[in-house]
């Protein structure tokens, strides 16, 4: 087992036997700044070496599936598991959008395992992260003047993860990997203690909101496991299509299978302020997050490589 | 000292995800200063531990007239008080200079 999920489930154990441990919130926020941007220059780095015409069709293709996910979920949420309209536009938002966390240790599981991907992946992460923001909150709301699009917009596109993504694959496609390497030191021979120190604040995290699960019953237990496992089916298809490598497509199944649990909380705190979000977060960072961290990638790497026909 | 004259100290406890809008709907009412913290507690909507984004509270000061701190406080009810945490206090304050805050 890669040592990193060791540490996650430190913290997970410390906090569910009541340790006092707890990061510093500066600490925290620190880990995930870190964490953006060496995801964000490792894929800038690669971009540079790509040619538009192959990334052009697989981007689009990511969008459309960002904007799919939550149309598809959001009939069963308010169907099957009979929770309101803003509730299950909510949840249909932090499940079409990504996790970041959980992306960075699909990253590490794999190279743990020595498997070969596709580098520009952190641009999909950038891609995947919005479209379900804004299929959330017209599902929830309609398209009226009540929102404040602009200012939502301004929220989505300027979010922290965002412009730390965003702004780190511009770096690394500016200056490519002689550029970047003087700042190897900090950014990526630290990648894995970095991601360690961060998981185990995860693991403290997602303690309180397993905590909270009790609350909230078996319909949000089964779909915080079911709706990974059939959005991840949907984005292994979907890296099978576009000709991803078996890595490839295990990290674009992981991103479809991962829940948000930071930039959609807040957009949508905002936006649909009749939504429960404890509800959401209960879902996404008690039930999903430790649900992908420690079954999922591996079981998705699986899928990977049934769908292309590897044997395993 | 009338009733007018006496300035008021508004205190509001809130998530922290709304501060931007939450600011900017003070300044519209007419707020010109406030000060503010990043807090942690608890409440009928459970422990805000403030250790990450999301689940952060903050606390508004403001010191201001009485008919301001109506305004505020009415205003405050009507829009956020069904669906965030929010609570609101107010109280009688002895400030140095209060002609700055009675404006």
């Amino acid at each position: 087992m890669d040592p990193i999920i060791l540490f996650f489930l430190l913290g997970l154990i410390a906090a569910l036997l009541r340790s006092e441990l707890r990061l510093p919130p500066a600490i925290y926020e620190f880990l995930s700044v870190l964490l953006l941007l060496t995801i964000g220059l490792k894929g800038g780095v690669e971009l540079a070496t790509q040619p538009m015409s192959t990334l052009l069709p697989q981007m689009v293709a990511v969008i459309v599936m960002g904007f799919v996910l939550p149309l598809l979920s959001f009939p069963l949420l308010l169907k099957l598991g009979r929770f309101k309209r803003a509730d299950a536009a909510s949840l249909a938002a932090h499940y079409g959008s990504v996790s970041v966390g959980t992306f960075a240790v699909a990253v590490a599981y794999l190279g743990h395992q020595q498997i070969e991907y596709e580098s520009h992946m952190p641009l999909f992460v950038v891609l995947l992260e919005v479209p379900a923001i804004i299929v959330g909150i017209i599902l929830a709301k309609g398209i009226t003047r009540e929102t404040n699009w602009k200012a939502l917009a301004h929220e989505t596109f300027l979010g922290k993860s965002i412009v730390l993504l965003l702004g780190g694959l511009l770096i690394g496609w500016a200056v490519g990997p002689s550029g970047v390497e003087p700042l190897s030191g900090l950014f990526f021979n630290t990648f894995k203690g970095v991601l360690a120190l961060f998981l185990l604040e995860m693991g403290l995290i997602t303690a309180q909101h397993v905590s909270s699960l009790r609350k909230y019953g078996i319909p949000l237990i089964l779909f915080g496991l079911g709706l990974p496992l059939a959005s991840a089916c949907i984005g292994a298809l979907l890296g099978n299509l576009l000709g991803l490598s078996v890595g490839g497509t295990t990290v674009l199944a992981t991103l479809a299978a991962s829940a948000s649990y930071i930039a959609v909380p807040a957009a949508i705190r905002t936006a649909v302020p009749e939504a429960n979000p404890a509800l959401s977060l209960a879902a996404s960072l008690g039930i999903t997050f430790p649900f992908n961290v420690l079954v999922g990638i591996p079981l998705y790497h699986r899928l990977a490589l049934q769908i292309s026909g590897t044997p395993l | 000292m009338s009733d007018k004259k006496q300035p008021k100290l508004v205190v509001i406890i809130t998530e922290s995800v709304i501060e931007t809008t939450l600011l900017t709907d003070l300044e519209v009412l007419g707020v010109k200063g406030f000060t503010i913290s990043d807090v942690r507690g608890r409440g009928h909507r459970g422990t805000r531990a403030g250790e990450w984004g999301i689940d952060g509270n903050i606390r508004i000061e403001i010191v201001c007239g009485e008919s301001l701190s109506d305004q505020i406080l009415a205003f405050l009810e009507q829009k956020y008080y069904d669906n965030y945490a929010m609570i609101t206090y107010c109280s009688d304050v002895s400030v140095i200079r209060p002609e700055k805050f009675l404006g």
